[in-house]
């Protein structure tokens, strides 16, 4: 087996790999959440100036990549990689966003689980002595996934309380082989996991199974116990995937209760601001981990934390033929310490 | 994860935790929200019958304004917020209709008017068009046939 890898899915960093910026900009609703002192900008109306949903989350991506980059101190030049992708068909926000920046691209697709996704990449070519600095962004935005995957936003129609709400906004951190951490230490990469469930309304009962897969082989490949963090935080499984991941899991034997959450329930006060089962879309797990995580490990609050960004492989076409949802889940295990 | 429960299990067991739409709280909402509507749209029928239009000219007349304050509404973004709270209640009568013809006009006018505005516009309400004006044909057909 290669020298790095540990275990089936998982991957050991062996150099360290800081995380030594993180950006968000997060759309109104967002900004009346609870962690609205934790972004760094809320843009006032979903459009932003521009003339499409498109055009405002192409921006929202392009604005924080610019924040990331002036957090962190760098130079465009400086930038070996990106590694972005978004929910809209052939990733346009992403790839729009960032036309202009004069800087290698790689375009992933993971639907919700991109923030993960880019980051397990990018720690792997920084490690690999590939990339000095490379920074992990992705977007998503209420109106244009509204647009893409369900209806027009004026059509009077009811959604399910299984329902989620797609977080506009953008989020992303930059890797680099200087820096003083935090430090992200394994890297699991989830299989594709599809339990049968068809209704594209219940993203979380989905997803749930995948974000269970991939903790559990996490903690067998490393050898590592769930108390080993202070936090094990999934993406976007919402009310009703978070229950069902925790259930699962302790019928396993993997008590996670005390150390669990789910960003889709933090992004929204689930009372008052009528989000049904909570947040979702790549945006969710971007803007929750680089806000107030981030922040939180960089006071000391928060020291081993497991960031398990969820996806739903869906596109309208396979929904519309009756395929059941292909899931995923990629972790990320981040360290304020190098050991 | 299929050597911890099999995908039936699964799928058995999301059911049972997922919680369910309020059927009794909707229903009353629908009730009383398509109720209202169509007592406005009765209001114009004896507004116009007043005036001694006959029969087929008020039908017509009611459902043009009706359509028109569908439309309107939608325009000013209150449709759908009527939508989120009463549901069928506003689905259901013509109000509704004219919603699902306007809201992807609106959505899709960024695509530009060909392209945009008049590929999309029907996309909700087509299959509506498509089966209603087919079973009307084939209604038609029965009612010409069974006059002999």
């Amino acid at each position: 087996m290669a020298e790095k890898r540990n275990g089936r899915q998982t991957v050991k960093i062996m150099n360290p790999v800081s995380i030594v910026s993180s950006a968000s900009i997060v759309g109104p609703k967002e900004g009346q959440g609870p962690l609205r002192m934790y972004f760094d900008e809320i843009i006032e109306d979903e459009l932003w100036g521009e003339k499409s949903w498109e055009k405002a989350e192409s921006k929202l991506l392009r604005e924080t990549f610019a924040k990331i980059l002036n957090k962190g101190k760098k130079t465009p030049d400086e930038i070996s990689y990106i590694i972005a992708g978004d929910l809209l068909n052939q990733c346009i926000s992403a790839h729009f966003g960032l036309r202009e920046s004069g800087i290698p691209v790689f375009g992933i697709y993971g639907a919700c689980s991109t923030m993960t996704e880019s980051m397990s990449l990018g720690a792997m070519l920084v490690d690999g002595g590939f990339a000095d600095n490379v920074v992990c962004i992705t977007s998503s935005h209420f109106c244009s996934a509204e647009k893409q995957f369900r209806f027009p936003l004026e059509l009077g129609s009811q959604r399910p309380p299984t329902a989620q709400w797609t977080v506009t906004g953008a989020g992303g951190v930059m890797l680099s082989n200087q820096g003083t951490g935090p430090y992200i230490r394994y890297v699991t990469t989830g299989k594709i996991v599809d339990m049968g469930i068809k209704d594209a309304n219940n993203m979380g009962g989905a997803m749930a199974p995948a974000a269970v897969d991939t903790i559990m082989t996490h903690f067998e490949d490393t050898g590592l116990q769930p108390e080993y963090y202070d936090l094990i935080l999934t993406g976007d499984l919402g009310a009703v995937g978070s229950r069902i991941c925790e259930e699962l899991l302790a019928d396993q034997g993997y008590d996670i209760k005390e150390r669990f959450n789910d960003c889709g329930l933090m992004i929204y006060d689930r009372k008052k601001q009528d989000a049904h089962a909570g947040g979702s879309g790549c945006g969710c797990s971007a803007t929750v981990f680089a806000s107030y995580v981030y922040s939180e490990i960089q006071k000391g609050n928060l020291n081993n934390v497991l960031f398990i960004a969820t996806g739903a492989l869906l596109s309208t076409t396979s929904a519309q033929q009756g395929e059941s949802i292909p899931c995923i889940a990629h972790a990320v295990s981040i360290s304020r310490d190098f050991d | 994860m299929q050597n911890i429960m099999t995908k039936k299990e699964y799928q058995e067991y999301v059911n049972k935790i997922s919680p369910n739409s309020k059927i009794l709280r909707n229903t009353v909402r629908a009730f009383v929200v398509g109720g209202l509507i169509c007592v406005v749209g009765q209001f114009f029928t004896n507004a116009f019958k007043a005036r001694g239009l006959d029969e087929t000219s008020v039908a017509g007349l009611t459902a043009m304004v009706m359509i028109f304050l569908g439309a309107l509404l939608t325009g000013l973004n209150i449709y759908d917020e009527i939508g989120r709270f009463a549901g069928a209640g506003s689905i259901i009568p013509i109000t509704g209709f004219a919603n699902s013809i306007v809201a992807p006009a609106m959505e899709f006018k960024s695509e530009g008017y060909v392209t945009g505005v008049g590929a999309k516009m029907f996309v909700i309400s087509g299959p509506v068009l498509v089966y209603g004006i087919t079973v009307s044909v084939i209604a038609g057909i029965l009612h010409y046939l069974l006059r002999f």
